[in-house]
């Protein structure tokens, strides 16, 4: 009988336990918002500069989700984010044109680099992207594709088009798409010494280099917008969006614009601030 | 993270981040286990205490369910949670209470289905004993329970395991959110993509170390209960 006494104090106790673990910290989320951007500002450590000093400011806590940029926006048409950061034009006209966003401002851009093994064996080092991805593809150079409808994916795949290169069609087993981020991507081909397409930002920041370098770079082409968009609260009411506006404006403001400058890697600048500068 | 710091070194400096990081790992799988125990207990007894039509494919499907897939009960829980899903006004995605809810899904059928395996085994053990002091289901089920409960920590141990060592249900549901939702497993996720592999290495030796400890305090404790029942 003491026994039984016993299991069921127990139980209670660990009833208690769990309903205290599952309920305590909702009230914690007051002055936050979520933002789903993409994964080059998260692994870059963009964020991890900028939004202490937002933080400073304002006293709202930003909670990152980064995804790819497909993912991301998804995650905001869903109402899972309060505010998007990503990077490609088009996704997010879309995105405001469909009404899931209220406007899109542009913030800062940075650019793609391509990356392969430092001995270029496909001989394609130089200014000009799109000849270097015409002969890849002729020689089969081992390449490695993001494949997770990112950003960077989704402007690799207008660069084969660009190059008159139909992927689609055209990959075979020198074309390998992995489906994972940018970190990933960087892992794979220092692993198979392949090339890659990646943004500058996580190219610095990324530590397992291995036999990789900077094959081309300082193409126009190779140009990388970002911009930032408030969750339509006519779509989704739980839509934080004067702390989201909050964020916004700050990010375009010239205070947020010499934060984003300031960020550096080795003296190195990552993201050039651009909210200004029309039609960005 | 700082990466410009060793796994070593943020431990023995007792980073703050890292300690953040290391008990909300354990904050969510204990609280998850304890979730799957109140559930995966009695459930595990009921259904070895118990006859009825089906028995057997249940308890099939009680054993197949262990080995769920944390990456398909993390979706579920995400579509469910999702603004846009049928319980999106609780506002739960992305926070840690909806890691507990995935992880506790997750461990409940370990427990459940080890519990029933230990429980039917006592059954055997007491069953003329049990009967001769006429005790009723529900005394019985208390009885058993009870009698198991040195066993059922290896349940309850199985099943913080899993929790601890997963990451394809955390990282969904909870977004790995620094400082919020990030645990032991989704950090080590970020640093090998980050490409930082000796630190994404040291992080996994601490989590392994960590999982070692807590075993050993279950261990210290059943010996010790069972010095102490005699």
């Amino acid at each position: 009988m003491k026994n039984r006494m016993n299991t069921r104090r127990s139980l209670i106790a660990l009833a208690a336990l769990a309903t205290f673990t599952l309920t305590s910290p909702v009230s914690a989320q007051d002055k936050s918002i979520v933002v789903s951007s993409t994964t080059s500002t998260q692994d870059s450590g963009l964020f991890g500069h900028i939004l202490p000093l937002f933080k400073a400011k304002t006293g709202i806590d930003v909670k990152v989700v980064s995804q790819g940029t497909g993912q991301a926006l998804d995650t905001g048409r869903r109402g899972d984010a309060d505010v998007v950061f990503v990077h490609a034009k088009p996704q997010e006209e879309k995105f405001v044109a469909d009404g899931f966003g209220v406007k899109r401002f542009p913030v800062m851009y940075n650019d793609f680099v391509l990356i392969g093994p430092k001995n270029d064996p496909a001989g394609v080092k130089g200014r000009d992207i799109v000849a270097a991805l015409k002969t890849i593809k002729e020689k089969s150079a081992p390449f490695i594709s993001r494949g997770d409808r990112s950003g960077t994916h989704a402007a690799e795949l207008n660069l084969w088009k660009i190059a008159a290169v139909d992927i689609a069609k055209d990959k075979g087993a020198w074309y390998k798409e992995i489906g994972q981020g940018m970190g990933a991507a960087l892992n794979t081909a220092s692993a198979s010494n392949a090339y890659v397409l990646a943004d500058r930002g996580t190219w610095l920041s990324f530590k397992n280099r291995g036999d990789l370098a900077i094959i081309v770079e300082g193409d126009n082409r190779l140009f990388n917008q970002y911009g930032v968009i408030l969750v339509n609260p006519a779509k989704h009411p739980t839509v934080k969006k004067d702390f989201g506006q909050a964020f916004i404006d700050w990010l375009v403001s010239a205070e947020g614009q010499k934060a984003i400058t300031d960020y550096k890697i080795g003296g190195q600048q990552l993201f050039f601030a651009n909210a200004t500068v029309p039609g960005a | 993270m700082p990466s410009d710091l060793t796994a070593v070194q943020l431990v023995l400096s007792a980073d703050p981040e890292l300690m953040g990081i290391v008990s909300l790992s354990l904050t969510v799988s204990l609280a998850a286990v304890a979730c799957a125990a109140l559930i995966g207990i009695p459930l595990g007894a009921l259904i070895a205490l118990t006859r009825f039509p089906g028995r057997e494919a249940c308890i099939v499907v009680l054993n197949a369910l262990m080995g769920l897939p944390p990456v398909v009960v993390g979706l579920a829980v995400y579509l469910l949670l999702s603004r846009s899903g049928p319980l999106g006004s609780w506002g739960l995605l992305f926070t840690p209470q909806a890691m507990v809810i995935a992880q506790a899904i997750l461990v409940t059928p370990i427990i459940a289905a080890l519990a029933r395996q230990t429980i039917e085994d006592l059954w055997v053990e007491y069953r003329e004993e049990l009967a001769a002091m006429n005790v009723g289901p529900l005394g019985r089920i208390a009885t058993l329970i009870w009698d198991g409960r040195f066993s059922l920590t290896t349940a309850l141990l199985a099943g913080f395991g899993r929790a601890a060592a997963e990451v394809g249900a955390v990282i969904i549901v909870g977004g790995n959110i620094d400082g919020f939702t990030r645990t032991m497993t989704t950090a080590i996720a970020l640093e090998t993509s980050k490409g930082d592999l000796p630190l994404a290495i040291g992080l996994g030796i601490v989590l392994i170390a960590i999982v070692i400890v807590v075993n050993a305090l279950a261990w210290g404790a059943r010996r010790a209960g069972e010095r102490f029942s005699g």
